[in-house]
């Protein structure tokens, strides 16, 4: 059965779905996601939709769920990538995925990811690196 | 052969002469719009075919399909009319005045006998007219074409993606927002955002003239696709009396930046994307800090 690779970067778990999501596929997703956060203690989730053209109401609920999952054991969830096309489809859905984080690109999502753990968590900032400063 | 086809055809020139005559002599005749000899040829092809289709004894049913070609002509001369922008009256008097010249001509035929001489008009009459009616379909027809292009033309052109600063695009919007245009302008500021990389959008709609709550709730579900996009939407240009209807009609948009003025809004985006603009003692220009 076919799998989304989850991989580790640091605080980080990143997700790439490079494939279009049916429901089997993105609930195994979101077990392997929660597993893995509670396994390595990430502090941040990215998930990369870009590839994504078609989004359906569940995907949607999916996403929506693995954010609040992920923040009830102490993770952000960024979802970056997203096309204008699926976009709208969301928002036509009603579904606006309150309380996810989103940015335009992987590298935009991982500052974003990186700023929000330097601002939650002080004392770490150092451990972090020089990332967390903006000037 | 029946009375008028055989008129039409034996009478083929002095017909146009007259019709010609009638149409030249209308002050209303836009020779700025078509020449003489274009008017010339298409009356002639006209009456040829008129007499053509009459030949069969058919001078009441113009769905027939001898009328095809007549049918076709008048519909190519007034969508065409139509679009060189000729009035419904000067489009509509092309064909009544072809009554005008054939009945002259059936007046001078028939002159000794009346009976005759009044039920030819009666059958002339008819026909043309239900032709003039064909010429006065198309012409609507021709019209509401163009005047859907504009439509289209004006949506296309009033929603323009202005990128104002490196990652920051202005979106001023300009005339009531309806749920067509509101697609529109979705899809070209999300288009625009993927292009561009930018992370703040302005929406200004000091152009609006009012905001109900259907125009609110499109504003609020473009604020959340570029949200969903992973970039910032700020909405300026709020007038005192829009930000009266919006609290009347209680639609919240506390989860919405708003800013009175596009300045204001630039400005935000300036202090969220760390950018500083400041002025320079004795020098004309603005210098960036960053």
């Amino acid at each position: 059965m076919d799998r989304i690779p989850i991989l580790k970067m640091g605080p980080f778990l990143l997700v790439t779905i490079q494939v279009d999501l049916y429901d089997r596929l993105a609930l195994t997703l979101e077990n392997d996601l929660i597993s893995m956060v509670s396994k390595t203690g990430a502090r941040g989730v990215l998930i990369d939709i870009s590839a994504v053209s078609i989004v359906d109401s569940f995907m949607g609920r999916i996403l929506g769920n693995i954010a609040s999952m992920s923040r009830i054991m102490d993770a952000e969830t960024v979802v970056v990538g997203m096309q204008p096309a699926v976009a709208i489809t969301l928002v036509e859905l009603g579904l606006t995925l309150q309380g996810v984080y989103t940015a335009l690109d992987v590298e935009k999502g991982m500052e974003l990811l990186q700023d929000k753990i330097g601002i939650f968590e002080d004392p770490e900032q150092d451990k972090e690196g020089p990332d967390d400063s903006d000037d | 052969m029946n009375t008028i086809a055989q008129i039409l055809q034996s009478n083929r020139k002095k017909i146009l002469e007259n019709w010609m005559q009638n149409q030249l002599a209308d002050t209303s005749l836009r020779d700025d719009l078509i020449s003489n000899e274009e008017l010339r040829r298409q009356s002639d092809e006209l009456i040829n075919g008129l007499s053509r289709a009459t030949a069969g004894g058919n001078v009441d049913n113009i769905y027939a399909p001898e009328y095809e070609q007549v049918v076709e002509i008048l519909s190519d001369i007034s969508i065409t009319r139509a679009r060189q922008g000729f009035s419904p009256r000067e489009t509509g008097m092309y064909v009544l005045s072809l009554k005008q010249a054939v009945t002259t001509v059936l007046e001078e035929k028939y002159n000794e006998q009346p009976e005759v001489l009044y039920k030819e008009l009666l059958t002339v009459n008819n026909l043309l007219d239900k032709l003039s009616m064909v010429t006065f379909d198309t012409y609507i027809k021709g019209r509401e074409e163009v005047i859907l292009r504009q439509t289209d033309e004006i949506n296309e052109i009033s929603t323009p993606v202005i990128r104002v600063w490196e990652g920051i695009l202005a979106l001023p919007i300009i005339g009531t927002l309806d749920s067509a245009r509101t697609q529109i302008v979705m899809e070209n500021l999300l288009q625009e955002i993927v292009n561009t990389g930018s992370s703040i959008a302005i929406l200004d709609i000091s152009g609006v003239p009012a905001v109900d709550s259907l125009v609110a709730q499109h504003l609020i579900k473009t604020v959340s696709a570029t949200r969903l996009m992973g970039a910032e939407c700020i909405i300026s240009g709020i007038r005192a009396e829009i930000a009266q209807t919006i609290v009347h009609l209680g639609i919240d948009l506390s989860n919405i930046k708003t800013k009175a003025s596009l300045a204001s809004a630039l400005q935000l985006a300036f202090s969220m994307r760390s950018v500083e603009v400041r002025k320079i003692s004795k020098n004309t220009g603005f210098q960036l800090g960053r």
